[in-house]
């Protein structure tokens, strides 16, 4: 039960050059699971080491419940996390690396069996108690992982990327499993990941980091609908939001021969800059009968049953390319020209230089 | 109903016999490419175990060639019912304790110091701790003795304030003597020991070390219970080569007193049968013994740590 701040908290490794986190600000509420997204370098990873104890605080200030624990010791921070190589003790048995944290802390072996015990429980992992980790599969190691930090009963639980040695299957699994998890013991979470599905899927709240700096901190679903700047909205989705520099013209933008209108908004933001980016996803174009619509000509297509995704570009600009939801089983091939029709509520529209939201 | 069960051993079957004949073909490579080291191995090694077991069941000594008699096992008997022995392999043993003991929490702290040094320090420290191991035995027992010489050593004068005095004749008697043994060989392989444990303590992952951090374990306790145990096998390894080599002491002893004043090795005593008193039968004799007692020494190591050795391969 805990509040993590991030006060301005910064960490250079050189000093001089650009830090790998920069005045980092972010307040995770008791309870939150938050997660810190971004590409690789983007700090992430960095940002929970510190809150971990792992990496120096170089400037600026952390707190857990308003302790400043800048100068405090990972040991003392009464924090858990799980790392992406699970960083199980190899020498020790399933039960011995559940209980090695309450050993640590002096507790009695009595009370140490039955949180280990409870836990096995919770996790699945009973019958593997007297295994070495070198006879686990990788789920079941990720869950030793898991029930290392739970067993602890922490005030934060930091997890790096615990995901990512997993195949595609086990990752939705125990994606579904550690957001249970964690509403049911409602502890504080901060969560490292570059996947931004996982970030959408399981963050109360999600902070998109790039170079070192805090890009957006919002619910996924304000991330989604209102990204603050080009990167955010380029980063969040999948497929991505199909981004173009598109030239002004009167009240609108051309895109592939027709006018795009913008909103009153956006037009006075932009000023008189001569070119938009202006960002369209794909879910927000539809194909349309011939004859109206901006018309592209399909280079891939991406079949998923349910949905399909076509990669086109524009007949008349070969250059500017985009990505269309289509429906699932469509007859759509290679080499045909479809008809694009965009939602006219659903255009984002960001600065041409620097990439900022136009607009509110 | 036949067919159904013949089928899946017929399949199964199939990869198995393809990767037996994968790893046989590998083996077959393996032979091609160790043979020749083999084949060399067993000329400088085998051959002369086998020729000194050989000679050690003959009475014959070099000065009396004519009087060569087979004499079956009795000179294992004259050996081993002779104080002469016991006092050398008594002294071996505690020369072998000692060293190994104190090269293992020396080069262990070294192999630290190593790890942890700043990276621009590192080139320097690793020569610096490496010196020692380079210099000849010979050259080194050397330098121990004149320091430790009685009428013109350092030692004597420069620690006159530890209550030594002037005079402290250091190899007259056994204990001082074994002492200045065991300060010479320590000084001398202890780099070896820290080679072989920095080897293993870059094999223990950093991350290991957070999890212990983050899991609240103090230093000593990371060191304890998640460093040590995982370079069991580095440690085995250089136990095992050190004790291996700590028990057949010789150079430092033949420099330092000959094996006088109750410093005697065993393979000391085996030079002097077989080189001194030209005694060959009994010199191997005393050859084959101490082979014997190394043999045990590495079967008793390798049970006793009950270590996969896999694991110092990094698997």
């Amino acid at each position: 039960m805990a509040e993590v701040v991030f006060d301005e908290a910064s960490r250079i490794y050189t000093p001089g050059a650009t830090p790998a986190v920069d005045k980092l600000s972010l307040t995770v509420n008791d309870g939150e699971l938050v997660v810190l997204v971004g590409p690789s370098g983007s700090g992430k990873s960095t940002a929970l080491r510190m809150l971990a104890g792992l990496e120096p605080i170089d400037a600026g200030h952390l707190r857990i419940d308003g302790r400043d624990v800048v100068d405090v010791a990972s040991k003392d921070r009464d924090i858990a996390m799980v790392f992406q190589s699970y960083a199980l003790y190899p020498s020790k048995t399933v039960r011995d690396n559940m209980a090695f944290p309450l050993k640590m802390r002096g507790m009695d072996k009595a009370e140490q069996a039955k949180r280990v015990n409870e836990a096995a429980e919770i996790l699945g992992l009973t019958e593997y108690l007297d295994r070495k980790p070198k006879a686990l599969s990788g789920g079941q190691r990720q869950r030793v992982a898991m029930g290392r930090a739970i067993v602890r009963e922490p005030r934060v639980f930091l997890m790096d990327e615990p995901l990512s040695n997993l195949d595609a299957k086990m990752r939705v699994q125990t994606r579904a499993q550690i957001a249970g998890l964690q509403n049911r013991l409602d502890v504080t979470t901060v969560y490292v990941t570059h996947d931004q599905v996982e970030a959408m899927t399981m963050g109360d709240r999600v902070a998109v980091l790039r170079d070192g700096k805090l890009q957006q901190y919002a619910t996924p679903s304000e991330l989604y609908d209102r990204p603050v700047n080009a990167f955010v909205a380029g980063f969040i989705g999948s497929p991505a939001m199909n981004l173009m520099d598109l030239q002004r013209s009167g009240d609108g933008v051309t895109l592939g021969g027709s006018t795009l209108p913008l909103t009153r908004e956006v037009a006075d933001a932009a000023g008189s800059a001569d070119t938009v980016t202006v960002g369209l996803r794909p879910e927000d174009l539809s194909l349309t009968s011939e004859g109206d619509g901006i018309k592209a000509v399909v280079d891939v297509v991406e079949e998923l049953g349910s949905e399909s995704y076509l990669y086109a570009h524009m007949a008349e600009h070969p250059d500017t390319t985009l990505v269309v939801r289509g429906p699932g089983r469509t007859r759509v091939r290679y080499g045909e020209t479809i008809a694009v029709r965009v939602d006219p509520d659903a255009v984002h529209a960001f600065d041409a230089s620097s990439g900022e939201r136009l607009a509110s | 109903m036949t067919t159904t069960v013949e089928k899946p051993t017929t399949t199964s079957a199939s990869p198995r016999h393809a990767a037996s004949e994968k790893s046989r073909s590998e083996a077959r490579l393996g032979w091609y490419l160790a043979g020749p080291a083999f084949a060399v191995m067993l000329l400088v090694t085998a051959y002369p175990i086998l020729q000194a077991f050989y000679e050690s069941l003959f009475d014959y000594r070099l000065t009396d060639p004519a009087n060569r008699s087979f004499t079956g096992l009795t000179n294992y008997g004259v050996i081993l019912t002779d104080p002469v022995w016991w006092d050398a392999f008594g002294v071996t043993v505690l020369i072998t304790v000692v060293t190994v003991a104190v090269e293992l929490v020396l080069g262990f702290a070294l192999a630290l110091v190593m790890v942890q040094a700043l990276k621009a320090l590192r080139p320097v420290l690793r020569a610096a701790i490496l010196i020692p191991y380079a210099v000849i035995t010979v050259v080194s027992a050397f330098a121990w003795q004149f320091a430790f010489a009685p009428d013109s050593g350092f030692v004597n004068s420069w620690f006159s304030f530890l209550g030594l005095a002037p005079d402290t004749d250091w190899f007259g008697s056994p204990g001082s003597a074994i002492f200045v043994i065991c300060l010479a060989e320590i000084w001398k392989t202890t780099p070896f020991i820290s080679l072989l444990l920095l080897a293993g303590l870059a094999q223990v992952p950093d991350v290991l070390q957070e999890a212990a951090k983050v899991d609240g374990a103090t230093w000593w306790q990371r060191m304890r219970r998640v460093t040590i145990p995982n370079m069991k096998a580095a440690i085995m390894v250089a136990l095992l080569f050190r004790t291996l080599d700590a028990f057949r002491v010789f150079d430092s002893v033949y420099v330092m007193t000959a094996g006088a004043n109750g410093t005697e090795v065993l393979s000391f005593l085996a030079y002097r049968q077989t080189i001194a008193r030209l005694e060959i039968g009994l010199g191997s004799a005393v050859s084959v013994l101490l082979f014997i007692s190394v043999v045990l020494i590495c079967g008793l190591f390798v049970k006793g740590f009950k270590v996969d050795l896999s694991q110092a391969r990094g698997e």
